[in-house]
């Protein structure tokens, strides 16, 4: 079976034309380029809003119980409702983006939702006590120290599109699930497994990629190491150091950022939906 | 709801399936990640290789990891137990990390009062260290349990006969009350599983009742 799977891979008519393969990883990044930024739009501001002023809150247990409601389910009901509205190459377009949205919300409102939350009521506090407003609470406190979970939840969200988009060629959806979808269909288990192995690395590359991501955009105030939750700011880390038992403070400061980093690479997994 | 009361022998045998090729694995997964979560736990440098391991393979999509199967097992394509291994891999993917923060989470002082009342190596970790790291272990349980029903469903695209041929069938015939009854089975089940695990979790923690519910 390996040999007709290289076979495959290597084939140049495997890499050309619009079921070819670039084109077909084209389209599989398009389409969750575009759902992750449509889910991002609704669920950042509506976590944001969440977690900023409490209320709502079952806005988030209710999303999160989408999880029990199987996603091939969900993707055949939207298909067949949606579907015969809908005329021309959208009509298999659209109800497939439609799930792939309404699947990657939960992670991301969960996400920020949690990393708003997180913010100790403290450095909340300290905030308004230098006098900034409501907003600018949200824009340069909340958001900055929530940004590891927020980040997590995007990653989440990546995943779980990435994996439904395969299963979604089911109901015409174009992408690397079609080289599964169609392989399995034609009796041609090279093609079809050629395509898993291509989904799969392409998971792995793009969660790897959004792990870096995460590392480079979080603020160096929380890698520095003072956690939200010890009420410090931004380069108090150093200012500690300066203190008696520098060593020491320095080797705390590295273990708390890897548990926050830890802290949100487990949320990614626990919000992360079935697949 | 007549094309429940005409087929229910039908659900009910898919059902049986499903619960099989979704709590199988659980079980499994769940006995091998226990030494591995352990070893985690137990060495420290062990924890990020053995943490960024598993993560990795969770990340693999499902239908991926069932067509690749037959590549890895050398079984046949329509074969159960490709879905049996694919599903006691994300198992085992979840439930290591549970495993090793839970052991992680039992506070030292308790260990040392272990050690010093002549508990030592797995009759400490069995008798002391598993059953208090049990509430962990098992929230990760029930996120396997509802991830595993919900993953199950997909195996119909590779021909393993489950609760997802409802879903399948229902969609390419256009019978609406078969795709329903395939969604809302798949949700029961998922909910029973859970409410089996929750059960579990309480009779083997009694000290948290007795407590008033804290841990």
């Amino acid at each position: 079976m390996i040999p007709s799977l290289i076979s495959w891979l290597t084939d140049p008519a495997s890499w050309s034309g619009e079921d070819g393969i670039p084109a077909r990883l084209l389209e599989h990044l398009g389409y969750t380029l575009l759902t992750v930024v449509l889910a991002s739009l609704v669920a950042i501001p509506l976590g944001l809003w969440v977690g900023h002023t409490g209320r709502a809150r079952w806005l988030v247990s209710l999303t999160n119980s989408v999880r029990a409601v199987p996603t091939l389910g969900l993707l055949f009901a939207v298909s067949l409702l949606l579907g015969p509205r809908i005329s021309g190459e959208l009509a298999f377009l659209v109800p497939s983006i439609v799930v792939l949205v309404i699947l990657a919300v939960p992670p991301i409102l969960a996400g920020t939702y949690a990393g708003i939350e997180a913010v100790s009521p403290a450095v909340r506090d300290a905030a308004r006590g230098v006098g900034m407003t409501g907003w600018q609470v949200v824009r340069s406190v909340e958001i900055p120290n929530g940004m590891p979970l927020l980040l997590s939840g995007i990653r989440s969200a990546v995943l779980q599109v990435v994996a439904t988009a395969t299963i979604a060629a089911l109901v015409g959806l174009g992408g690397l699930g079609r080289y599964l979808i169609d392989g399995i269909a034609l009796g041609d288990y090279p093609r079809a497994a050629g395509g898993a192995l291509l989904v799969a690395v392409l998971a792995v590359v793009l969660d790897g990629v959004l792990a870096l991501v995460q590392r480079r955009v979080v603020s160096p105030g929380l890698t520095a190491g003072t956690r939200p939750g010890r009420g410090g700011g931004r380069g108090s880390g150093g200012g500690r150091g300066g203190l008696d038992g520098a060593g020491q403070d320095v080797s705390a400061a590295g273990k708390d950022s890897s548990d926050q980093m830890v802290e949100g690479e487990r949320f990614a997994g626990e919000t992360r939906a079935p697949i | 709801m007549t094309w429940l009361g005409d087929n229910w022998r039908t659900v009910l045998d898919l059902a049986v399936s499903h619960l099989y090729l979704a709590g199988v694995p659980l079980v499994i997964g769940l006995v091998l990640a226990l030494p591995l979560g352990w070893a985690a736990k137990r060495w420290a440098g062990a924890y990020p290789a053995i943490i960024t391991g598993t993560g990795l393979l969770y990340t693999i999509p499902s239908l991926a990891l069932f067509v690749m199967m037959p590549l890895l097992l050398g079984t046949k394509i329509l074969d159960p137990v490709n879905v049996l291994v694919a599903m006691t891999i994300y198992t085992v993917a979840l439930l290591v990390r549970t495993v090793a923060d839970g052991l992680r989470a039992v506070p030292d002082h308790v260990e040392q009062a272990a050690t010093a009342m002549g508990y030592r190596g797995l009759r400490r970790l069995f008798g002391v260290e598993l059953p208090l790291a049990v509430p962990v272990i098992a929230a990760g349980l029930r996120v396997a349990a509802v991830s595993n029903v919900s993953i199950v469903s997909v195996a119909s695209v590779v021909g393993v006969s489950q609760l997802g041929d409802l879903l399948v069938d229902g969609y390419n015939r256009v019978i609406w009350g078969e795709l329903l009854t395939g969604i809302l089975a798949c949700v029961l089940l998922a909910l029973l599983l859970d409410l089996v695990i929750q059960a579990g979790t309480r009779a083997l923690t009694p000290w948290v009742r007795a407590q008033g519910g804290r841990p």
